[in-house]
């Protein structure tokens, strides 16, 4: 067998902790982008326009089909070899993004349909008899939206929420193939630097399972605040 | 656009072969994942109490923590304790390991929506564990795991591209290789991406086929 060491997991410290900063920080910035589109897709496509819905629908289902890792690399590679080849030069550097940028793009867009999903069984679980009385109130579309489905939904999907963003935490790790330097590329050169590889991966991987424990006893502590009637 | 024309059709068939092993991989994982599954979703409502601890920490800790970081420590740690393992063997190993553990719950899931009764009937019946489970119970679970188990095997086919980290030439790494080759990156990621779509298609379609044969009046 061979000799464990864990005295490498202190001299890593400094990698280990801002990559798990920076995993957090892909996490929620790519939650909270994905969030907003996923809804507006949601809403579009519960919206019964077909313009709208159609568009909204196709999106879902060819994005969710693709692996993320394919994603990343067509934004990571793909999108500056195509952009500046083919576009002005200025709408190029909007485009194109470095490696924590394309992590937050491809991430953002991948998790968006996930996201919409979540959230059309959300808006499809609110009563008519609430968008009735919306109505009689005289709230416009928009204002029933903004009023009644979302307030009355965000509790319904707070559960498939909490479990989207703890796939997302782990996700995360898929950022080390572009080179960014979160907890996954850190155990990869702790591995590689010291040939220690049982204790880096066991460590790496012990942190991913305490945060995303962390991650779901604070979202249902939230769940449990967040208790008004429906 | 004639040149990138020619390129594409020169390295097609490099494509074909590397979706070849994304398909075999996938076949491996989901049929590897689906017996494990199966056993595990059973161990985990019926098991002595060792197993069942042992079950429930195998999924919670499966499911708790990334694929790839679970690959890399198949990969780099077997070596060490002198089990030699290449990278596709790795990726088999890992990706039906993960997909058995989210198959064990949906299994679990599944078999105890079954009503009580079934179980009661079939002991006064006289079958003895196994044939119960075979012949009673697993048949009228099936449904209610199907639409969940085609959407793991969905993610399976996705989470096969992670080969492509370990240099596993499935699809993504023949794609990200002849990228890196030619130059010319957008017409290969799309055709990677509409392969990848339709082969979940397929998958898809071939769960929504399978809902409907074993609908069963209950």
């Amino acid at each position: 067998m061979f000799d464990l060491d864990w005295s490498i997991v202190a001299r890593y410290r400094e990698e280990i902790v801002s990559g798990l900063l920076l995993a957090l920080r892909l996490t929620f910035s790519s939650f909270a982008i994905g969030a907003v589109l996923g809804l507006l897709i949601a809403f579009a496509r519960v919206s019964g326009k077909r313009w709208l819905s159609g568009p909204a629908a196709f999106y879902v289902e060819t994005i969710r089909n693709v692996p993320l890792l394919l994603l990343l690399l067509i934004f990571y590679f793909g999108m500056p070899m195509f952009a500046y080849r083919s576009l002005p030069e200025w709408l190029a550097d909007l485009i194109v993004f470095d490696g924590v940028g394309s992590v937050i793009v491809a991430f953002s867009l991948y998790y968006a349909t996930y996201l919409s999903e979540v959230f059309r069984a959300g808006i499809l679980s609110v009563g008519n008899r609430y968008l009735d009385a919306g109505r009689a109130l005289g709230l416009g579309r928009i204002g029933i939206a903004r009023y009644i489905t979302l307030p009355i939904m965000f509790r319904t999907v707070l559960p498939s929420l909490t479990n989207t963003l703890i796939s997302l935490f782990k996700d995360t790790s898929i950022a080390m193939a572009i080179a960014v330097p979160e907890l996954t590329f850190a155990a990869r050169k702790m591995s590689t630097d010291t040939f220690k590889v049982f204790e880096a991966w066991i460590t790496v991987g012990a942190i991913y399972l305490v945060v995303s424990w962390i991650i779901a006893v604070v979202m249902r502590w939230i769940e449990r605040r967040i208790k008004w009637a429906v | 656009m004639e040149r990138t024309l020619k390129v594409i059709a020169d390295n097609l068939d490099l494509m074909a072969s590397g979706l070849a092993i994304t398909l075999v991989i996938s076949l491996i994982v989901i049929v590897a994942g689906t017996v494990i599954g199966i056993l595990g979703g059973v161990g985990l409502l019926f098991g002595p109490r060792w197993l069942r601890a042992i079950l429930r920490a195998y999924v919670d800790i499966l499911r708790g923590t990334p694929l790839l970081v679970q690959m890399f420590l198949i990969f780099y740690v077997l070596p060490e304790v002198g089990v030699e393992i290449n990278g596709f063997q790795a990726v088999c190993v890992a990706l039906s390991l993960f997909a058995g553990a989210h198959i064990s719950e949906i299994v679990r899931g599944a078999v105890s929506a079954v009503p009580k009764g079934q179980f009661d009937a079939g002991r006064s019946l006289g079958l003895t564990f196994a044939p119960l489970m075979r012949n009673v119970v697993l048949p009228q679970a099936l449904p209610t795991a199907l639409p969940p188990w085609t959407n793991t095997a969905i993610e399976m086919v996705k989470a096969t591209s992670l080969a492509y980290l370990l240099s596993v030439s499935d699809l993504l790494f023949r794609t990200q290789n002849i990228v890196e080759r030619t130059g010319v990156a957008m017409p290969f990621y799309i055709t990677a991406a509409i392969i990848y779509i339709l082969v979940n298609a397929a998958l898809s379609r071939f769960g929504l086929w399978l809902e409907r044969r074993t609908r069963y009046a209950t």
